[in-house]
């Protein structure tokens, strides 16, 4: 069944010109006996926001860490323009243009922000045993890059560590979008912010799309991912509870589903004071 | 005198070895690691120039050579050891710390029958390694050692990789966070090693500058500077959990270290208080660090 989807995909993917950047098809990870993740299908598109949603536990992390490339999948495709790819280090996802914006960042608190910026990428000048990380050009470009995101630094010069949580958050969009990426993997990048600066990132999300990249947003808040969202994939222990487009879902079907409606009822009945007591 | 031109010259002799050894401490640390075995190990190569020199009947260059090429075995076992088990450095190198111990005492005596090797200064090519090692250099009349030029060059190169070039802008993030840092594509791994390749290479200097200017190396040298450098490095304001600090720093560290315990020699104090001041600066220094970071991480939520 997998086989037959997989090469009507390729063929229409070639042919109307809207072959997704990404293409995900029945991706299922297992860690010895446990099965992280499975069945899971989804796509993502040029100028749209994929959104995948799920609880703590739901395989949100081992999802992204499979698209990023530090995990292979047990099962299942993943597909790059519609042609069949394979990451086997970070480094891979990277080049191919798939940049993830880490949780915890991928940012040195006590660094500069220039020199974060282009950690790991360093411009050169000279040559020889003079080569070395060619400073003006680095802080220009990020004062330059910073600026068209719409982030009003200060002084490229003082310690990420200074900023705050949302400042960060796009600092590190700005990089990856600056570095070439395509596909842009966020992970939970509103969830431990206050509801001001979760509405800078969402907007900084909203400026990706516009460039044309394809963002994957993770969250487990349906009230972040609706405004944003194009494409929702909702993940419950390792499994799809559905992949849906953003006019087949309000946003309040998303929050139910994503909280366990019926869960919640019960909740509240359970921690209703007993009558009379 | 303290302060008079000979006082200067002498001052500046202890700190420049100390010096040499602090900067590429520094180095390490700032790279978010320790190398313990970093004293003994400048007994290590000192020992080997002698015993292949004397012992061996080598010219003094090959000796040297053969010492280089086992420091950056050693320091190269070191950081490969750490990065492949992923244990905490102090572990690691505290075992190279005491293999290198013994292997100084056991095979010393295996070659020379006593604990030192003597007579250096009749293994050809002495004079050559004199001039460039222990020689001194006068200004205002006053003799300066050389080993001062070497701390002062080291020093300024060691600042411009670590704030000019790529490899630096690796130090920093290394030791500022090693998982974020290789997220985003820096080689961690081969980072590390070329420090703790570094920090052996500084070890065989000041091991080579030993032996030619004592022409005699005891068995035991080296042992118990390991943590005086790093002192040398915190107290030039590196932070004992990495990612912070800077190889002028160490240097004038090692500047300070020298300057106490020369003073306290000319002030005609016992020189038992020198530990004392030691500790002292060590904690005062320790305290402002926790400002700087404080200060650093300050909006952090």
């Amino acid at each position: 069944m997998s086989g037959g989807a997989t090469r009507a995909g390729r063929e229409s993917g070639t042919t109307d010109g809207g072959a997704p950047l990404l293409e995900l098809r029945g991706i299922g990870k297992d860690f010895g006996s446990v099965i992280a993740l499975d069945g899971i299908s989804t796509a993502v598109r040029a100028g749209e926001v994929t959104c995948v949603l799920g609880d703590n536990g739901a395989g949100k992390s081992t999802l992204i860490k499979v698209l990023a490339g530090v995990h292979r999948p047990t099962r299942g495709q993943l597909l790059l323009d519609g042609a069949p790819v394979e990451f086997g280090a970070p480094r891979e996802a990277l080049d191919a243009g798939i940049a993830t914006v880490y949780q915890d960042l991928a940012m040195i608190p006590l660094m500069a922000i220039w020199r974060n910026f282009f950690l790991g990428s360093e411009p050169t000048t000279g040559w020889g045993p003079f080569r070395r990380f060619d400073r003006a050009t680095a802080k220009d470009v990020t004062r330059r890059e910073l600026a068209a995101m719409g982030i009003d630094i200060r002084d490229p010069d003082q310690p990420v560590g200074t900023l705050s949580g949302g400042e960060r958050q796009s600092v590190a969009i700005a990089r990856a979008v600056h570095f070439g990426a395509r596909v842009l993997i966020l992970d939970e990048p509103t969830s431990a912010l206050g509801v001001k600066q979760a509405a800078v990132v969402l907007r900084y999300i909203a400026q990706a799309r516009d460039r044309g990249l394809g963002v994957v947003f993770i969250t487990h808040n349906p009230h972040h991912a609706h405004p944003v969202g194009d494409r929702f994939l909702l993940l419950n222990r390792g499994r799809s509870m559905g992949d849906f487009a953003k006019g087949e879902l309000t946003r309040e079907q998303l929050t139910d589903m994503m909280a366990g409606g019926d869960e919640l009822t019960q909740l509240a009945e359970e921690l209703e004071r007993p009558p009379g007591g | 005198m303290f302060r008079s031109l000979s006082g200067v010259a002498n001052w500046l002799d202890v700190a420049s070895t100390l010096g040499i050894m602090a900067v590429a401490v520094a180095l390490l640390m700032i790279g978010g690691h320790f190398d313990l075995s970093a004293g003994v190990m400048t007994g290590t190569t000192a020992l080997t120039v002698g015993i292949v020199a004397v012992e061996l009947g080598q010219n003094i260059w090959v000796a040297i050579a053969a010492a280089l090429v086992l420091a950056l075995a050693i320091g190269f076992l070191n950081g490969w050891l750490v990065t492949r088990t992923g244990l905490p450095s102090f572990i690691i190198t505290l075992g190279t710390f005491l293999m290198l111990q013994g292997l100084n005492l056991g095979l010393t005596k295996l070659f020379t029958g006593t604990v030192q090797v003597r007579g250096l200064a009749d293994a050809p090519g002495y004079h050559s390694a004199e001039l460039l090692l222990s020689s001194t250099i006068s200004v205002f009349g006053q003799p300066f050692r050389i080993a001062i030029v070497w701390w002062l060059l080291l020093t300024a190169v060691a600042s411009w990789v670590l704030l000019r070039t790529r490899f630096g802008n690796w130090v920093f993030a290394t030791g500022g966070d090693e998982v974020a840092s290789r997220n985003v594509g820096v080689p961690a791994r081969r980072t590390t090693i070329a420090l703790f390749m570094t920090t052996a290479g500084a070890a065989w200097l000041v091991g080579s500058i030993t032996a030619v200017r004592l022409t005699s190396v005891q068995a035991n040298t080296g042992t118990g500077q390991e943590l005086i450098y790093i002192v040398a490095a915190v107290i030039g304001g590196c932070l004992l959990t990495g990612g912070f600090g800077s190889a002028v720093g160490a240097a004038l560290g090692a500047l300070i270290f020298g300057m106490t315990q020369q003073g306290i020699v000319y002030l005609n104090w016992d020189a038992d208080w020198f530990y004392f001041f030691l500790g002292a600066m060590l904690l005062l220094a320790v305290l402002t660090n926790r400002l700087v970071r404080r200060y650093a991480e300050a909006a952090r939520r």
